[in-house]
């Protein structure tokens, strides 16, 4: 799905992303995390060739016009520029699919139906998506990176400012888009949700790579303190795992 | 009438010369392209100190050569006070602001209205030659040019029509100085026909539409302006095909003076050879 | 969309047919009509083929060059404020232009003059995009406007202060606020085809604007290049202004009150808002042209005068609007 080695980004002389490399395989849902500053929002724009970088990205590598049917991206920054009714808005997710000047076909609009759906917009259709408030602007966005329907799916930072229950069920759409044989590579600053819902985390610290497998295998005690200068208490339950940031570290 | 006669007229009238009386202006300073004229044409030899740059410039002047004896002025204040004037002539067009600072700074200023007829022209005459305490010099200069026009109006027979068009698709009627000029060489104003008694700009359908016999246009400047754009317009070509046409140059229509003649000679000139009437 | 698109086209071919019977020589639209057909000489045909018929074509020409520029530079900079006269591309085309007559360009060769203009256009829009760019703010995008404006317009009045022609000082009414007055075919041959290709290459931009609406990260993973489309709207603009300008002056607010005007009707989506604003745009121009000539036949009253009228409080209405949400 995706394949990084030796990514490195450099702003002047500085790797802000300094060669890192992993896979992504089919059905993964992995969470980015890293405290602020660490290049996980670099990382993401390395890997799908919007930035300059050295190592190689097997999206990068491929021509521009192939490259939305590869991967979806839902940036952090969410943008809307012009009041278009939802139902437009998530259909753009369909340009890549669509040969110049055609429009819509039943495919594309069941997949644009299916997206929305999968994130609880089905009575939004109609909205024009610049009058909801942010956490369904943000639900909106990441509709219309579903809607692209390609087999894995960037995410920066997709559920910040949501609501509870809709920061679960956001979770729960990758998890079944995994279950499909999708994968998502999604950065996340709750480490809770990270550890219940990914299969998988990725830690970056300062532009490196410094840790890469299963939640419970990641989150130790040292790299929470070393990384994130915190301590917390994570155990595993019938409900899953349980992560609790509970203080500072001095 | 000759246009030699009138330049030997201007030219002899300042060899003649009345004597000025004795608190006449002694250091006059013109900065109107018409009053520098007017001037040139009535002052006494020594009256008239300095004349507006245009004067010397043959293309707007038709006095290039006894301005270029004097000294040229921008009109700017500053320079024209330090000539030490005791009259100023200037145009009621003339800046405001420079006209007030020099009454302010004492020095006495006489406004000239724009000439718009050839009645006008006299009472600019009559005007320039109290101004310049001259007055028998203007009684014989409006002698001699109430005399030419009288003359011109006489030998008119038949009246074509035609159009004066300048740049921008400017136009002259009846009311203006260049309407006269033409009315009295002995055509009638297609202008009037369009609606336009003064000056205007004329659509260019307006003079498709109002088929004059002739055209007149003004001799391009040097340098380009997208002014002179209309007189290349295929309406313009098409007309100029197939109708006499005279180019006259501006200096003889832009200010009321005697040189007006001239311009009526050449105009009047233009309507002979059409006519086929011989002088 | 449908019932938008045959609501406009009736209406710019309205005004098409008003231009052309619209005029000081007061003839019926039937004469009008027969004359446009007729091959004789008669002054009617003249007027009606040489006079009315290129400044129709022109109205229409540029009217919808302006709206689709307009439309197309507001996409990519996302931002409503975006017109061609606003940000000084108009007034840098118009130091092309007045460079070109003035050094003996236009008259060496045919093509100088709207060669320069597309030049000075292409200039003008480039020094904006790169000081204001596409994530710039509204007030960056203005300011550098403003300050490519307020340059060329300085130029081109030196210029023309410098010319030896008594005439040139006065032109730059023209160049500031534009006429259709007295154009001929030679005209309609000199902009019309740069106008055509200019719009032809922003059609092209109309996907990658589309996608554009969800900020230029989103856009470029969906495959669309950013940097092309910046190239291509730089061209298209020029292409379009650059022409426009050079036989028509600068005509401002166009671009800024057609797209904003149609905005709602294509449930904003910046492709769909291209060709209707072309529409809208034609119409506009042609609507202004004919006000002229009925306001004041006999002053030859800019068209400037009249778009800015319409165009001043609408874009103070939006610089209100956009001051409540935060530059």
């Amino acid at each position: 799905m995706l394949r990084l080695s030796n990514l490195t980004v450099l702003r002047g002389e500085c790797p802000v992303v300094d060669s890192v490399s992993f896979d992504i395989d089919q059905g993964e849902v992995i969470g980015l995390i890293g405290p602020n500053g660490a290049g996980k929002t670099t990382l993401m724009r390395a890997a799908l060739g919007l930035i300059k970088h050295s190592g190689t990205s097997s999206i990068s590598s491929r021509p521009h016009k192939e490259r939305g049917k590869l991967a979806a991206f839902m940036p952090q920054s969410r943008e809307i520029a012009w009041p278009v009714p939802v139902e437009t808005l998530v259909t753009l997710g369909r340009l890549p699919h669509l040969s110049l000047g055609a429009a819509p076909s039943e495919t594309d609009r069941a997949a644009v139906s299916a997206a929305l759906d999968a994130l609880d917009l089905g009575g939004y259709r109609n909205r024009l998506s610049t009058e909801l408030s942010g956490g369904e602007q943000a639900r909106v966005l990441l509709a219309r990176a579903l809607a692209q329907d390609t087999p894995l799916v960037i995410a920066d930072e997709p559920i910040a400012g949501l609501d509870p229950a809709h920061q679960i069920a956001t979770m729960n759409a990758f998890e079944n888009m995994a279950a499909e044989g999708r994968s998502v590579l999604v950065s996340i600053h709750d480490l809770g949700l990270a550890a219940r819902h990914c299969t998988r985390l990725i830690v970056m610290d300062r532009g490196k790579l410094i840790a890469d497998g299963a939640p419970l295998d990641v989150l130790t005690p040292d790299l929470l303190r070393d990384t994130f200068g915190i301590t917390a208490f994570l155990t595993e339950t019938a409900d899953g795992l349980i992560f609790l940031p509970l203080q500072v570290t001095a | 009438m000759q246009i030699s006669k009138i330049i030997n007229l201007a030219s002899a009238l300042t060899l003649v010369g009345a004597v000025a009386h004795a608190d006449a202006p002694s250091r006059v300073v013109s900065i109107n392209l018409c009053t520098d004229q007017l001037a040139m044409l009535i002052a006494d030899d020594d009256q008239l100190i300095s004349v507006s740059k245009l004067a010397a410039d043959p293309r707007s002047s038709a006095m290039a050569e006894q301005a270029a004896d004097l000294i040229p002025n921008s009109a700017l204040a500053e320079e024209i006070y330090l000539l030490d004037p005791d009259l100023i002539l200037a145009g009621t067009f003339s800046s405001r602001a420079t006209v007030s600072m020099l009454e302010r700074l004492g020095i006495p200023v006489i406004l000239f209205d724009p000439a718009y007829s050839l009645d006008d022209v006299r009472d600019r005459m009559i005007q320039m030659g109290d101004a310049l305490q001259q007055p028998d010099r203007a009684a014989e200069l409006i002698a001699e040019y109430d005399a030419s026009l009288a003359a011109y109006r006489a030998e008119i027979t038949e009246r074509p029509r035609a159009a004066l068009y300048y740049q921008n698709g400017y136009t002259s009627g009846d009311s203006t100085l260049a309407g006269q000029i033409l009315a009295t060489a002995g055509f009638d104003n297609i202008a009037e026909d369009a609606g336009y008694p003064y000056g205007g700009f004329m659509p260019l359908e307006l003079l498709a539409l109002n088929n004059p016999d002739a055209i007149i246009t003004g001799t391009p400047y040097p340098g380009a302006s997208r002014s002179d754009e209309i007189l290349d317009h295929p309406v313009v070509d098409h007309l100029r095909d197939r109708l006499p046409q005279a180019v006259f140059t501006d200096r003889d229509w832009v200010c009321g003076t005697p040189y007006v003649l001239r311009a009526i000679e050449d105009t009047a000139q233009l309507r002979r050879t059409m006519t086929g009437a011989t002088e | 969309m449908k019932r938008l698109f045959a609501t406009l086209v009736a209406l710019t071919a309205l005004l098409f047919f008003g231009s052309l019977v619209t005029g000081p020589a007061g003839f019926t639209p039937i004469e009008s009509i027969k004359a446009l057909l007729s091959s004789d000489q008669s002054p009617i045909t003249m007027v009606m083929q040489e006079i009315r018929l290129p400044r129709a074509i022109l109205g229409l020409a540029i009217g919808a060059g302006l709206g689709i520029a307009g439309a197309a530079m507001q996409g990519y900079l996302r931002n409503p404020l975006a017109d061609p006269g606003l940000i000084g591309v108009s007034a840098s085309a118009a130091l092309g232009a007045v460079l070109a007559i003035q050094t003996g360009f236009a008259a060496a060769w045919a093509l100088g003059l709207p060669i320069s203009a597309l030049s000075g256009a292409a200039a003008g829009v480039l020094i904006v995009m790169l000081l204001s760019g596409p994530q710039g703010s509204t007030l960056t995008l203005i300011l550098a406007g403003i300050a490519v404006s307020a340059l060329a317009g300085a130029l081109t009045t030196l210029v023309l202060n410098l010319s030896p022609n008594p005439f040139a000082a006065n032109e730059i009414v023209f160049w500031t606020m534009g006429s259709l007055a007295d154009r001929s075919m030679t005209h309609v041959w000199l902009a019309v085809p740069f106008i055509a290709v200019g719009a032809l290459i922003i059609a092209s931009t109309a996907r990658g604007l589309d996608a554009l609406t969800l900020g230029e990260d989103a856009a470029a993973a969906m495959g669309v290049r950013p940097a092309r489309i910046r190239l291509a709207l730089i061209l298209g603009t020029a292409a379009i202004v650059g022409a426009g300008t050079a036989v028509a002056g600068s005509i401002g607010f166009i671009g800024l009150v057609v797209p904003h005007i149609l905005r709602r009707f294509v449930q904003a989506r910046p492709s769909a808002l291209l060709w209707a604003s072309g529409l809208g745009g034609a119409a506009m121009l042609l609507a202004a042209d004919i006000a002229v000539r009925i306001i004041l036949p006999s002053k030859d009253l800019k068209l400037g005068v009249l778009t800015a009228l319409v165009g001043s409080p609408l874009f103070l209405h939006l610089i209100y609007r956009t001051k409540r949400q935060g530059l």
